[in-house]
């Protein structure tokens, strides 16, 4: 999996959408409503939703009990058997939501222990300094480094038969590093900020400082962070289950994969049995991702995809916006506006 | 120079804490895994291998842990990981040596050259921001969320027919011996353009995506403003001034995300077949074998810090700052 590196890092907050002076009271509710207004946020958390519904009803609204056997071996979807069935008659869709729990119970566990890690240990080095950052960045530099996905298999297949709240606990512990590093260096350029110092001169307690002063100004980053944890963590456990090392005795949607691969489903051209586990995983990705996104664009609008690059100003006039300038699309003034008033766009030319 | 300095020392840091991880876990475990496939493979293994079993993995001894762990360095020094159960008698050392040029051949290629064509990409569209581009970023995104493993057991299912060019799995025809000659070429590339593709699909997304939002960053610069000012040329200013700057953090997150992205490509491997050492590891999970496990997760992890100390070579090659002081 590839983990972009965050365009939150390069942007100090303050000049995201954050701290944006609200400018009448009226509109301060709509400010609230905003992250859910992005498309891209609002799609992601709707299919999170269904994903979440599914894994807590699947097991009681599944058709057919995943177990069980039955005569119709390697059926291709049809109405009794919506996605197909296996070698053994097992109904696939009832696997698949079945599945879901696990899927995202170790999700979401992994991603919860990896953010408390990378909180503890990213604020404190960057809040802290010194020697204690240097002991805790070079601890978190140096598990970015090793590859997670080996190390989290071979400490699997040591333990026999991991259970999901292992493999999560696994995944959490190895994890944090990326999160780590960039709450350090926006804690780096938090602390030195006028409304620390001025706690700080108070006689605020450090931990009361750190609670109440930095956290919040690092919401936006630490969910983003836990967001690229889930997907992780949802990928890790999916591959440690297809390639059998986790417990294959319990459903989730690599174990669904790993024996279409143990019984050559894609030789018998069982595509069934694959695709659908397969598209569950990439849709939740990608929802989780959409929700990155829109954290993202959240923190620091510039990133916002255009849409639209040709806006009608107030005036009538059709501008067309470029790469690198903020055109100021001024409100039409009451009176005639001198011609220095008029909306500055397409600077360059 | 100093930079360089800096980062060679924090590798080798990381590679002893790797060793000293990989000495420290199944030491962790309750229980004797290897105990019991030496005692399954009694009188087959030499009273050398056993001995030197017990020192990589710590079995029934009184010393203590530190003579333990200097037994184990000195070991590893001479180059003995010890012997692999599922390829006996060969020594784990051997396996590796095998399957590695596979893994770097494969691996190391499609990851440069999905992070060159990614950041490629990744300029057009951060600099044509708004344009039909950005259309496309949604579908790139949902390939980067496709399992590496999965991507490649559809790519089988579709291209990889009975009949059909692309063979399905290994790395060269059966029958060939591994050689540089006209016979053993072909059928390697062969064999290596279904998996490299998978590779390239699924990896390339997530540098569109970073390039792009660093290209989007940085164009709004006062000096891109001073470039058009100066009346240079849209496409000057495009490949020399926004994306030569933007690229920077690129490199960087290159060099921290190989980890993960040699863990994805490894699965590649297993669902292609491909002899390299993501499929030695998937049969060494198989068959319980410990210490063929231990000795690629320690290479493999080597592999990276290299790779890592070249992503930073060529940082300082781009980057000025880095080598004035």
């Amino acid at each position: 999996m590839t983990i972009s590196p965050s365009s939150i890092e390069q942007v100090i907050p303050g000049q995201g959408a954050m701290a944006q002076p609200s400018a009448t009271p009226g509109r301060t509710k709509r400010r609230r409503l905003r992250f859910v207004a992005n498309a891209k946020a609002a799609t992601g958390l709707a299919i999170l939703g269904i994903y979440c519904l599914f894994a807590v009803i699947g097991p009681w609204v599944a058709p057919y009990d995943p177990d069980a056997r039955s005569g119709d071996v390697l059926q291709a979807p049809s109405a009794s058997h919506w996605f197909g069935t296996t070698h053994l008659g097992q109904d696939i869709f009832s696997q698949i939501l079945v599945g879901a729990r696990s899927v995202m119970v170790v999700g979401l566990l992994a991603g919860v222990l990896a953010t408390i890690l990378s909180i503890l240990i990213g604020v404190t080095a960057g809040y802290l300094g010194g020697v204690t950052d240097e002991g805790l960045s070079a601890m978190s530099n140096v598990f970015l480094v090793i590859p997670a996905l080996p190390l989290i298999i071979i400490v699997t297949s040591i333990v026999e038969q991991a259970s999901d709240t292992l493999v999560a606990l696994i995944i959490g512990l190895t994890s944090w590093a990326w999160g780590a590093r960039v709450l350090r260096a926006q804690t780096l350029s938090l602390r030195r900020r006028d409304y620390v110092e001025a706690a700080r001169a108070t006689g605020e307690r450090t931990w009361r400082i750190i609670l109440f002063e930095i956290l919040p100004n690092l919401t936006a980053i630490i969910a983003s962070g836990f967001v690229g944890t889930v997907i992780f963590a949802v990928m890790s456990e999916i591959t440690l289950a297809f390639i059998g090392i986790s417990s294959i005795s319990s459903w989730n949607w690599g174990t669904i994969l790993f024996w279409a691969q143990g019984q050559q489903a894609l030789a018998q051209g069982a595509w069934w049995w694959f695709v659908p586990a397969g598209l569950a995983i990439a849709v939740l990705g990608t929802a989780l991702a959409l929700i990155n996104f829109g954290i993202d664009e959240f923190v620091s609008p510039r990133l916002r995809t255009g849409g639209r690059t040709r806006i009608r100003t107030a005036d009538g006039r059709t501008v067309r916006m470029r790469v690198g300038f903020t055109p100021v699309l001024a409100p039409k003034p009451a009176v005639p506006a001198p011609r220095e008033a008029a909306p500055r766009v397409d600077g360059a030319r | 120079m100093r930079f360089l300095l800096q980062r060679t020392v924090f590798y080798l840091f990381t590679a002893w804490a790797a060793i000293t991880l990989n000495f420290f876990i199944p030491r962790l475990v309750p229980g004797d895994p290897v105990q019991s496939l030496i005692t399954r493979n009694q009188g087959r293994i030499s009273a050398d291998a056993i001995e030197s079993l017990r020192v990589l993995f710590g079995l029934d001894r009184n010393d203590s842990l530190w003579e333990q762990y200097l037994d184990y360095w000195r070991q590893l020094l001479h180059g003995d990981l010890g012997l692999s159960f599922t390829f006996f008698p060969a020594p784990v050392s051997t396996v590796i040596g095998d399957s590695l040029p596979w893994t770097v051949g494969l691996v190391g290629i499609t990851t440069i050259v999905s992070f060159l064509l990614g950041t490629a990409l990744g300029v057009g569209a951060g600099w044509r921001r708004g344009s039909w581009i950005d259309g496309l970023l949604p579908a790139t995104t949902f390939l980067s969320s496709i399992p590496y493993f999965w991507l490649g057991l559809v790519a089988i299912a579709v291209f990889a027919g009975p009949g059909s060019f692309f063979p399905s799995s290994g790395g060269y025809e059966a029958g060939l011996v591994p050689a540089f000659d006209q016979y053993f070429i072909p059928s390697a590339i062969q064999h290596s353009i279904l998996p490299a593709a998978t590779i390239l699909v699924s990896s390339m997304s997530g540098w569109i995506l970073s390039m792009r939002n660093m290209m989007v960053t940085v164009s709004s610069e006062d000096y891109i403003t001073v470039a058009h000012a100066k009346g240079l040329s849209e496409r000057r200013v495009a490949l020399s001034y926004a994306a030569r700057n933007a690229l920077l953090p690129n490199v960087s997150g290159f060099a921290l995300s190989l980890g993960f992205i040699v863990g994805g490509t490894l699965l590649v491997e297993i669902v292609f077949s491909y002899p390299g050492l993501g499929y030695q590891l998937f049969q060494a999970v198989g068959s319980k074998d410990y210490p063929l496990m231990q000795g690629i997760f320690l290479i493999i992890t080597i592999s990276v810090l290299v790779a890592n100390l070249l992503a930073d070579v060529a940082y300082l090659l781009l980057d000025p700052r880095t080598r004035k002081s």
